[in-house]
């Protein structure tokens, strides 16, 4: 199992579509390897340096609809092979959201409220998140300050991110 | 079990129902499993290296080269490649390579693989369009699509429907582009997200396929699973000459096809009533397709291109319309125009039609079916500071090419753009201008 556990990168918007996570130029790669230094190029968000803001982020928190656009699981892969397994947000596109899963890491939803107060507590600071899948809790740090938030997975999602993804389970049940 | 009043897509997920391992997710058996050479070949990649490098059932599998087409370099003829020899290897008999190739979401309609009840999955988020034959088609990952293409099926959310009732009288000059950009302003990039679409009422009812495959090709946009219309005698003509053997009449076929339409008192997640009457044609602006505005609202924005083709509007219905835009005139001094027929087969009835000539006459570049412009892959694609007037489906920023600018719009506002050498209403719309 993946490790969903380190440093935030906050990304203060929602809607980031997966153009903007891996432009389609790159799909041309065959492999997962190839994509790393292009994560989040075309992002639209002002202030944001993909080179010097990806350094050693392990998860992502974001807004609604995160993930909307091309089915690409290019973006999951491109999120991988940067060592970021774990993406919490108000909500996502359902491709992402399965493809995420499907390849053994998470998206999780928190609701919209907690996310407002996640960003307003601790964006801008260096934070960093331990996730305690058995007891379903991210425990949030910060300059000596911290936050524990419950957040729910299915049975089914556990168990895609226990086996490591969908091609495995399919193959063994259908 | 079957009293319970159903929408098209239970009545689907009924009809193909394997599993049900947990909560609301179901497991469903596929009818059509879809590839093309961007997403396919990593998945063709990974069946190998798993040693699984099987098919569940090789004429349920389709196949095209299409985004990149002919090969821009190496890395696109390797991806051409791997899905040629995967195609050749499993006794792939559908597979369309370079000469009889189109773009996906085009070919396949047109080679009359999808009927009603079909579930269908692709990995291409546009894969919604084929929901215009009453089909569950749905657009997933390179894993969900490995899986398809080994055994057979995907999982998938028990699907809510978002029933949109269109109502009303299109205006001339106004088309399914703008009905469907105008309803994606209404709901929000996310606002049918994990929702079927369901387009019904009687402007769906008169509109062509091709219109209904427009229409359900930008679900997606909205963020929904599938676009979905019931199918009626619009979806016997189109498909009779690949069913007429399968069934005595017409009448026979659409009321087999019927099975799969929506119980009246079905029940449905929401329904919006949208009356067209007084649409105006839609233009986007900025990085996101519920960013839209009437045209008039735009006129005399400077465009650098025109792009008209896509899986969403390079059907023959769509160049007819832009060619009686363009007939006689020629294109502004300032503006590229690029037409890409989406299928061989449209792109022989265009030249037959004399639509061909037209384009040409006026001054625009005509290339083969690809999809290539629309994502920023090859065939047309911005530099940076460029702005294009395009008729495909997505303005995120950097889609055609990094720094580029994306006025998403119908097939009669990019003609009549590209005559004015900026954003205009074509002289088909007869409202405010």
């Amino acid at each position: 199992m993946k490790n969903f556990s380190g440093n935030i990168l906050f990304l203060d918007r929602s809607d980031i579509n997966t153009d903007e996570i891996i432009p389609a130029k790159y799909l041309t790669e065959i492999s997962k390897e190839a994509l790393k230094p292009y994560l989040l190029e075309d992002l639209d968000l002002a202030g944001f340096d993909s080179k010097r803001d990806l350094a050693d982020c392990c998860v992502i928190v974001s807004r609604e609809n995160f993930g909307c656009g091309s089915s690409r699981e290019h973006a999951p892969w491109a999120l991988e092979v940067n060592g970021i397994f774990l993406v919490i947000a108000a909500s996502f596109a359902r491709i992402f959201r399965q493809n995420m899963f499907n390849c053994g890491m998470m998206a999780v939803e928190l609701p919209a409220d907690r996310i407002d107060s996640l960003f307003s507590t601790f964006s801008g600071k260096r934070t960093t998140v331990t996730t305690d899948l058995a007891n379903q809790t991210f425990t949030f740090e910060a300059d000596g300050e911290a936050e524990t938030v419950s957040f729910t997975l299915s049975g089914y999602d556990r168990a895609l991110v226990t086996a490591g993804g969908w091609v495995d389970y399919a193959d063994a049940h259908y | 079990m079957n009293s319970t009043p159903k929408t098209i897509a239970e009545k689907i997920f009924e009809a193909h129902h394997v599993d049900n391992p947990a909560g609301d997710i179901h497991v469903i058996r596929l009818d059509a499993v879809l590839c093309h050479e961007i997403t396919t070949p990593v998945a063709i990649d990974d069946l190998v290296r798993r040693g699984k490098d099987r098919v569940f059932d090789p004429d349920r599998i389709k196949a095209v080269i299409d985004h990149v087409t002919p090969a821009k370099d190496s890395k696109t003829a390797l991806q051409g490649k791997m899905l040629r020899d995967w195609a050749r290897r499993h006794e792939i008999k559908d597979f369309f390579d370079i000469g009889r190739n189109g773009v996906c979401h085009a070919i396949f309609p047109e080679k009359g693989f999808i009927r009603p009840g079909y579930t269908v999955i692709m990995g291409d988020s546009h894969t919604c369009t084929h929901g215009a034959f009453g089909a569950f088609a749905a657009g997933v990952g390179t894993t969900d699509l490995e899986v398809g293409i080994l055994k057979g099926v995907c999982a998938f959310r028990y699907p809510a429907t978002l029933k949109i009732n269109i109502t009303g009288t299109l205006q001339p000059g106004v088309f399914a582009k703008d009905v469907i950009l105008a309803l994606i302003g209404k709901l929000g990039v996310g606002g049918a997200t994990n929702r079927v679409m369901e387009f019904a009422g009687p402007v769906v009812a008169q509109m062509s396929m091709e219109s209904r495959m427009t229409l359900c090709n930008m679900a997606i946009e909205a963020g929904g699973t599938c676009g979905i219309c019931s199918p009626d005698m619009t979806t016997v003509e189109y498909l009779w000459e690949f069913i007429g053997d399968e069934y005595a009449t017409r009448e026979e076929a659409l009321a087999a096809f019927q099975a799969f339409s929506p119980d009246p008192d079905a029940v449905y997640d929401d329904t919006i009533d949208f009356d067209v009457t007084d649409l105006s044609p839609q233009v986007t602006f900025g990085y996101k397709p519920d960013n839209v505005k009437p045209v008039s609202q735009m006129t005399g924005d400077p465009i650098d291109q025109v792009y008209i083709g896509s899986c969403t509007n390079g059907r023959i219905e769509d160049l007819r319309v832009a060619a009686g835009i363009l007939a006689g005139k020629r294109i502004a001094d300032s503006v590229r125009g690029i037409v890409s027929p989406a299928t061989p087969k449209i792109f022989r009835q265009a030249l037959a039609e004399g639509l061909i000539e037209v384009f040409m006459n006026a001054g625009f570049c005509v290339t083969n079916p690809t999809c290539g412009a629309c994502l920023g892959m090859s065939n047309g694609v911005l530099a940076a500071g460029e702005v294009c007037a395009s008729t495909t489906n997505r303005n995120f920023n950097g889609r055609m090419g990094k720094g580029g600018m994306v006025h998403l719009m119908s097939p009669a506002t990019a003609a009549a753009s590209a005559l004015a050498g900026h954003i205009t209403n074509s002289v088909l719309f007869k409202g405010e201008s």
